[in-house]
């Protein structure tokens, strides 16, 4: 059970050029161009810009809100879907549970234990429980298939055995993809990097999966593929998934409860049925189509 | 005539050659383990890198860029007093190797944050999630998936360092430098000056086909 307890997360305004901090903030630099008023930026997260919500984020203080005030229950074995406009702070939110972003404030409790504090090797641990899918798979494009999905070994051991690389294998087998064992990353499908991605998310056999929009670069076939791939997964091992993504049918798809984040708050959750059945929420109401387009 | 001038000079050139080599690749691969270290150091510490630190990222950066910004030969008599007592002589291939260190090491440095800084976030961020320390990030994934631009960079490095060994030879550092100045401009003699600049000429082609051959045999993508 991952449990998001009042988590914050403000940043300060986002530097230009400032690295891997500008890419990790990019829901922040969206909402700062819609508070900035650029009228490109602003058009695309409008409704954004449009909302109580941002209006409350003008940076008065000179600080970006990205989340404000999220409590969430994601139950163990449940397929969880995060949604929300680009720039509704859904990357932020994910990477918290990870820790690659540290809340400014509030705490993630998973299975009773408050992980927001843990550093070092207690913190690389509580990872190998937690892996991770990306929107653009995050391979190693110098290393093999199966070098790929041992990585993780490496990274919890120091070495790869050769059990380590029959359990690759097996992994590789189970995504379809041990012939391409040998080749490079470079030499695979998007759909088939991502398959890779998948199977070394589970060399360690994690409790938790996070998915940051891992079908959106994908086409719909290969979209398909990988959510009945992550789907059949849940059931066989019973792995929590939280899926991140801002298509509606991602979340009709596989998930079963659904947070809607808009401006960095939750402004709706529960089961996806409900969900779509009576939305409540305008955000909701948008990202389901359900608004005139033109309007 | 040839053989009357290969007899004459032969050795000469052959010698001038060597110890452009040894100048050459000792002090490069010197300056790349110092380099590589500092390269790695300004990657981390940088804002928004594995470990941010500010301060100790920016008087590093001060360091790297003062000792970029001599002029090789005002660093290799500025050095003079440091050569001859790390090195025991201030002549000869011995006496330049010092210098020539001090001088790449803070050029590589840059090159190596350079390739690193190349390295997609995402498959850093990847290796973070799984649980990896940062020295396995390094030597485990930043550090191999920068090598075919890291190799590019040697060959940028390898030539500047050739210009450097040159300008040696004006202090009497040996090797090809030195007897072009020696001997095509102090004397005159400019069939030497013509020899030892083809080689050169040679020398740098060979390090850019040799060096764009292996990023090209590494690189996978």
């Amino acid at each position: 059970m991952i449990s998001i307890q009042h988590v914050y997360k403000t940043y300060d305004l986002p530097k230009k050029g400032a690295g891997r901090t500008a890419r990790a903030t990019d829901d922040a630099v969206a909402l700062a161009s819609a508070q900035s008023g650029n009228p490109v930026m602003a058009a695309a997260a409008a409704t954004a810009a449009t909302s109580e919500a941002a209006a409350s984020l003008a940076a008065a203080d000179g600080k970006v809100h990205a989340l404000e005030d999220i409590c969430l229950d994601i139950a163990d074995g449940d397929i969880f879907g995060i949604i929300g406009m680009s720039g509704a702070g859904k990357s932020t939110l994910v990477r918290t549970i990870n820790l690659l972003e540290r809340p400014t404030s509030g705490s993630v409790v998973v299975d009773g234990t408050d992980v927001t504090g843990l550093s070092g090797a207690a913190l690389r641990s509580y990872r190998r429980r937690v892996a991770m899918i990306f929107q653009s798979f995050g391979l190693l494009a110098q290393k093999t298939v199966l070098d790929n999905v041992c990585f993780p070994y490496l990274a919890a051991n120091g070495k790869v055995t050769t059990a380590d690389r029959e359990r690759a294998l097996a992994l590789l087998d189970r995504v379809g993809l041990r012939e391409k064992a040998a080749s490079y990353p470079s030499q695979l499908s998007g759909g088939q990097q991502q398959r890779v991605a998948i199977a070394r998310a589970l060399a360690c056999e994690p409790e938790v999966i996070l998915c940051d929009e891992a079908t959106s670069a994908l086409d719909p076939k290969s979209t398909n593929t990988i959510l009945k791939l992550l789907r059949d997964i849940n059931r066989e091992t019973g792995v929590t998934l939280v899926v991140i993504t801002h298509s509606m049918d991602v979340v009709q798809k596989i998930c079963r409860n659904v947070a809607v984040l808009e401006s960095g708050r939750v402004v709706e959750q529960g089961s996806v049925e409900r969900v779509f059945a009576e939305p409540k929420a305008e955000a909701t109401r948008v990202l389901l189509g359900k608004v005139e387009w033109d309007a | 005539m040839l053989n009357e001038f290969l007899s004459e000079y032969g050795a000469l050139l052959a010698q001038g050659t060597l110890d452009t080599f040894i100048m050459l690749f000792l002090s490069c691969a010197i300056a790349y383990v110092i380099g590589i270290v500092l390269g790695v150091i300004l990657h981390l510490t940088a804002p928004g890198g594995l470990r941010p630190a500010p301060v100790a990222n920016a008087v590093l950066g001060w360091i790297v860029n003062i000792g970029r910004s001599m002029p090789f030969i005002i660093l290799l008599i500025l050095l003079i007093p440091v050569t001859r007592t790390v090195a025991g002589t201030i002549t000869g291939v011995r006496g330049v190797i010092v210098p020539l260190v001090v001088s790449t090491a803070p050029f590589v440095a840059r090159m190596i944050e350079q390739s690193l800084a190349e390295v997609p976030r995402d498959a850093v961020e990847a290796a973070e999630a799984c649980g990896a320390s940062v020295p396995r990030i390094v030597f485990s994934a930043l550090l191999p998936e920068a090598l075919p631009s890291i190799v590019r960079g040697v060959a940028v490095t390898l030539i500047a360092v050739l210009g450097y060994t040159a300008i040696a030879g004006a202090v009497g550092a040996g090797g090809l430098g030195d007897i072009a100045i020696r001997y095509g401009y102090y004397r005159y003699q400019s069939e030497l000056m013509i020899i030892t600049v083809v080689l050169l000429v040679v020398v740098v082609q060979l390090i850019q086909s040799v060096c764009d051959l292996i990023a090209r045999k590494v690189d996978h993508r």
